[in-house]
């Protein structure tokens, strides 16, 4: 009968797992360019780390000179990795408007990034010509590719029902239309039926124990409908991904940090380069760890970017890079823990929005 | 006093009196506003609540090609409840129109707004009702 029992485990058992789990911490923690094999789990892929860059929202030159600094100090930033990262994923809305004249401008400030890069369409971009430009300049607006045991897909998430034709409205209405998140009469975004079809035939290949990562611009979930925080067709997306064991999503759209957790799958929302946004009034999950209310007398305080460390087990640790604050790691043995967020200090109820 | 000029009198009294009582001069609010009054009042406010929804939309408010919508949708974390309160920045107390003023003039890079102009009662009237029901709590940071 041991008398030091804590929990129903002897000081000593307490000891050991605690030991054992500060190590497993400290190594999956040790390097942020993560070359270090997590301990833990069968490895399905060997590790690597990428950089993620979003919603830059460029509009012509001459217009917003900020939006084009902060997207070419994103650039720096990723081209200053040391070392580099195996690849870059742009998360979407590259322009603002649309306008053919931004996606050129975005594609040459892009064109300075050193890594190479894989890019995603986020309604910005599209929806002045329904992609017309981006699909010459970029190529098609959803694929997967392979790398280092695992399997990415990309999603042009933010189809809407066609509402402009009923209403006689020009490219530019649409445009403007789309760009308005607060836009009471705003169609919800899908993947939509053709391309969940897609996707369907592109997992077939796939084997369930292949870790699966989704780039998506809406974060296929329902977080927040008023401002298309949204995904419609969400819960048939995530079918198609049930059977795999280790799903991540990476999206953009939210311009703020976002941890999530349904099921098999992890999301994570990302930084925009060009301007933060609030916390949606309801349906933020309870796994994020909010980031402070932004301080607009710093023009880029809510803004930045992030890097992606992709794990043996094929699940991903991510930080961000905020321009003006400390970076935030947060590791996905964290948020499977059941212990995350951490509490906020005593006497605080979190940032105020 | 004859009791004719008496009469005469008492009856000039009590017609100033119902015609200031008319116009409220002397009753003022003793008297409660008609429904007509009431939804007039209502429909020039929420004229200007609507207005300033349409400004608060308006890129042309400033330069860059950024409204206030882009960083605060749906009026989100305006925090107009809060003003007037000392801005760290600024070094002073100050009211949300000086606020409104800060962020025309720099993120969006455009032409203040007089702070009595209707443009910058619209945007108020706009700001105030999205938090309609919210606690007062000026002076929180």
């Amino acid at each position: 009968m041991d008398s030091n029992k804590k929990n129903g485990m002897t000081r000593r058992e307490l000891l050991r797992t605690g030991t054992g789990a500060a190590a497993v911490t400290l190594l999956a923690g040790i390097s942020p360019f993560g070359l270090v094999r997590a301990a833990f789990g069968e490895e399905k892929a060997e590790p690597f780390t990428f950089a993620y860059l979003s919603d830059a929202h460029l509009y012509v030159k001459n217009i917003n000179q900020k939006f084009v600094d902060a997207l070419v100090k994103g650039v720096q930033n990723v081209n200053d990795m040391n070392p580099a990262p195996d690849f870059v994923f742009f998360g979407g809305d590259l322009a603002q408007l649309g306008h053919p004249d931004e996606l050129k401008l975005g594609k040459e400030i892009l064109s300075d990034l050193k890594p190479k890069l894989h890019i995603m369409v986020g309604e910005h971009d599209w929806y002045r010509d329904m992609g017309e430009t981006w699909k010459t300049l970029f190529g098609p607006d959803r694929y997967s590719f392979d790398h280092k045991g695992i399997h990415f897909v990309v999603l042009n998430s933010v189809i809407v029902k066609d509402y402009w034709t009923p209403n006689k409205m020009t490219p530019e209405q649409r445009m403007l239309a789309m760009a308005q998140l607060d836009n009471p009469k705003g169609e919800a975004f899908t993947v939509g039926e053709e391309q969940r079809d897609w996707l369907q035939t592109d997992l077939k290949k796939v084997k369930s124990e292949t870790p699966v990562v989704v780039f998506s611009h809406s974060p296929l979930y329902k977080l927040y409908r008023p401002w298309n925080f949204w995904t419609d067709d969400a819960e048939e997306v995530r079918k198609l991904l049930s059977r795999f064991k280790t799903v991540t999503v990476f999206h953009g759209h939210t311009h703020q940090v976002l941890t999530n957790r349904i099921g098999n799958i992890t999301f994570h929302g990302f930084l925009s380069t060009s301007w933060p946004w609030p916390y949606a009034p309801k349906g933020t999950p309870e796994l994020t760890l909010q980031m402070d209310r932004p301080d607009p007398f710093f023009s880029t305080d809510g803004c930045g970017w992030g890097i992606i460390d992709m794990l043996g087990s094929g699940q991903a640790d991510k930080t961000y890079e905020p321009w003006n604050r400390s970076p935030m790691k947060v590791t996905y043995e964290e948020i499977a823990s059941g212990k995350w967020p951490p509490a906020y200090p005593q006497g605080s109820s979190g940032p105020s929005y | 006093m004859t009791i004719k000029k008496g009469i005469l009198t008492s009856l000039c009294i009590t017609a100033l009196i119902v015609f200031a009582g008319y116009t409220g001069i002397v009753f003022a609010h003793g008297q409660p506003h008609s429904a007509q009054d009431l939804k007039l009042f209502e429909m020039a406010y929420q004229k200007a609540v609507d207005q300033g929804y349409k400004i608060f939309h308006d890129a042309k408010l400033g330069t860059t090609g950024q409204s206030c919508d882009m960083c605060h949708p749906d009026a989100a974390n305006t925090h107009p409840e809060t003003y007037p309160k000392y801005q760290t920045q600024i070094k002073k107390v100050i009211g949300l129109r000086d606020m409104i003023n800060w962020c025309i003039l720099n993120p969006l890079k455009g032409k203040e707004l007089a702070p009595d102009s209707e443009e910058m009662i619209a945007l108020e009237a706009y700001i105030t009702n999205q938090r309609k029901g919210t606690p007062l709590a000026p002076g929180k940071h």
